[in-house]
């Protein structure tokens, strides 16, 4: 199993949600400081080069307005870190195919980060949240069909080797496409898509070989995807299968039990990171079956009921793992066997008022206290085992 | 939707869309094009127009419960599918009222060919741009919270209270999908066919348009300007009345509409 560092680069010093509607997508900017969010950038830049030096991999994402992520154009922080780190992988988790305007020009940007990182470089595509929606303009209805369109484009993008080709779709018409880079990985570098609930979309994922991933989700919902997308996958072994399977939780390490609670805590401010609720569901984000939930007042939007839950529900879900270095691995056991095992541990680190020093604390003993544990613990095993033998 | 005000029901197919057809009344064919939320069919204001017509209330693709095919995406294929759709029932001289974004799919059939048209009656209709790229001409109902756009759309926002937590999950359905439809055909642009306004002067019959003092989402001014923009249209406001005005002030929209349409089916 190998293991992510990520934060969303927030910016934490907002006003009291109480006294505001929404942080995301109409906090005025206003409330925004370029020189905190210079010395945060920077911050978050230098947490992700520790991630390097500590043998853990390195995962980014894209948000916007809003002030749990500063990350606006993941493309440029990837490109930074190409730069900056020498070992880690740098998966972007993902770029928000549906909101983005051309699909070829995320080729090419994916193609030049794989060259400047040398292939070290992961491809996440996302149908994105629904309160992007209201920054994007993206019909809420289409998303998903966007974000197929989209990705196939990339991917001929990137692998078609002879000329131009052009492309007739429904939502992007190219005349002449010829990327010059291609990705320095052949064909081209891994893909990874997300997923929460859509059971037609994951096994979409899994027939096309790519990795799928799971965020913030209580470990009985997660099994239930997994599943799905194991019994869709294309790989015939099931090692293979699970080098594919990622899961997301809030982590945070302490050497005792009480500086995990601390830790934990603070980055559990992620989760309450307050939107008004016409943002977290537009009209055709979700199916038909639960806005009829949300008209008799049972559906508020797909992960609030979970996130309400409290800390201790969190942890026993998986949602978060935190604690010693043996009680986090113990959770992350623990989770292995509740979803039928994964074999990629994305890790949020970071969020809230989380200092840089408690981060690069609970970073530091995660990674030498707890990662080498997992890694022997849940290797991937060599295929055909077998037949090597004979 | 089962409701004691439905009249009979069927389902037409026109092209590969099964349209739900209501028809209440007898007489002159009048097809009304009912409001995104499907409020105006449940109005008293049907019965009184059924009195004196043969009321033909077609469900739009993706309302009620007509199917919504991929390839309906813009307010030109609906409004090609309802002129379809008037070929299909054969009436002719049709009265043709629309309500909101109902008026709007009406005033875009009625830029395109008015064979079947005998007069049109918009009453509070989306659809077109006013002003310049930074004015929002209709108040963002997506933005703004529910609350909120209750107050923009009701003369007194009470009026627009409805409980939905005893409704049977079979009206509920068609209420999330009325919703849905709406953003699918209206996020982008928002509320408006950029090409409409400059399509309005094809108008040739005798038009109505009818607008809430009241209403917070598109001003009277827009409905002026929208008036304006079709050659002999009559404006009439109704005081006290939002986005709804027939809902809200019935007697005083009747007075109003009736006497448009007995006018016109004197001409006539």
């Amino acid at each position: 199993m190998y293991a992510w560092h990520f934060t969303e680069m927030p910016y934490p010093d907002h006003p009291d949600p109480d006294t505001v509607p929404s942080v995301r997508v109409s906090l005025p900017n206003k409330h925004f400081d370029p020189k905190l969010g210079a010395d945060l950038y920077n911050r978050y830049l230098d947490e992700h080069m520790l991630a390097d030096d500590l043998g853990l991999n390195i995962m980014l994402n894209e948000h916007h307005q809003t002030v749990t992520c500063l990350d606006v154009a993941a493309p440029l922080a990837a490109a930074i870190l190409a730069r900056q780190t020498s070992k880690a992988r740098i998966c972007i988790l993902g770029n928000p195919m549906a909101n983005r305007a051309d699909p070829v020009r995320i080729a090419e940007e994916m193609a030049m980060v794989d060259c400047i990182s040398r292939g070290r470089l992961d491809v996440g595509f996302v149908r994105g949240v629904p309160y992007e929606l209201f920054a994007s303009n993206t019909n809420p209805t289409q998303t998903l069909e966007r974000l197929w369109e989209g990705i196939d484009l990339c991917v001929k993008a990137w692998t078609h080797r002879e000329g131009c080709f052009n492309f007739e779709g429904k939502f992007w018409h190219k005349r002449s496409v010829n990327i010059w880079p291609t990705p320095y990985q052949q064909p081209h570098p891994p893909v990874w898509i997300t997923g929460s609930s859509d059971k037609e979309n994951i096994r979409e994922v899994a027939r096309r070989g790519f990795t799928f991933a799971m965020f913030l989700q209580p470990y009985e919902k997660v099994k239930e995807m997994f599943d799905a997308y194991r019994e869709a996958t294309i790989y015939d072994d099931p090692e293979e299968a699970r080098r594919h399977i990622a899961y997301m939780p809030l982590v945070a390490t302490g050497e005792t039990e009480e500086e995990a609670l601390g830790f934990a805590k603070k980055v559990a401010w992620y989760l309450g990171a307050k939107t008004a609720p016409q943002f977290r569901n537009p009209p055709g984000y979700v199916p038909i079956s639960f806005n009829v939930s949300a008209l008799k007042g049972g559906y508020a939007g797909r992960t609030d009921a979970v996130r309400a839950r409290g800390i201790d529900y969190l942890k026993e879900q998986g949602v978060m793992m935190f604690g010693t270095p043996d009680q986090v691995f113990e959770q992350v056991k623990a989770f292995y066997g509740h979803v039928g095992g994964f074999g990629q541990l994305l890790m949020m680190q970071q969020a809230g008022h989380l200092s840089h020093e408690e981060t690069v604390k609970s970073m530091t003993l995660f990674a030498r206290e707890v990662y080498p544990r997992i890694r022997e613990e849940f290797a991937f095993k060599p295929a055909n085992k077998g037949a090597a033998a004979q | 939707m089962a409701d004691n005000n439905s009249g009979n029901v069927e389902f037409l197919k026109i092209q590969d869309v099964d349209l739900e057809v209501e028809r209440r009344g007898a007489g002159p064919p009048l097809v009304l094009l009912d409001d995104e939320e499907g409020l105006t069919r449940e109005s008293p204001l049907v019965d009184e127009l059924a009195k004196s017509f043969e009321v033909i209330i077609p469900s739009t693709p993706g309302f009620g419960r007509s199917s919504r095919p991929d390839w309906i995406e813009t307010m030109d294929d609906i409004a090609y599918l309802m002129l379809d759709f008037l070929d299909a029932t054969g009436v002719e001289d049709a009265t043709l009222i629309g309500f909101s974004l109902g008026g709007w799919i009406a005033a875009e059939m009625a830029t395109k060919n008015v064979t079947r048209i005998g007069r049109l009656a918009l009453i509070d209709p989306y659809g077109i741009k006013v002003r310049g790229p930074w004015d929002r001409d209709t108040q963002d109902i997506w933005f703004l919270t529910k609350e909120e756009v209750q107050v923009l759309k009701y003369a007194d926002p009470k009026n627009g209270d409805i409980d939905y937590t005893e409704m049977p999950d079979e009206k509920l359905e068609v209420i999330a999908r009325n919703r849905e439809s709406l953003a699918r055909f209206c996020w982008q642009p928002y509320m408006h066919n950029p090409k409409l306004k400059r399509r309005l002067h094809r108008i040739s019959v005798p038009t109505l348009v009818i607008w809430g003092a009241a209403d917070g989402v598109i001003t009277t001014d827009y409905g002026k300007a929208y008036a304006g923009e079709i050659p002999g249209a009559r404006f009439e406001v109704i005081e006290n009345g939002g986005h709804f005005p027939h809902l809200e002030q019935p007697e005083l929209f009747w007075e109003v509409l009736g006497g448009f349409l007995a006018d016109a089916q004197q001409a006539a």
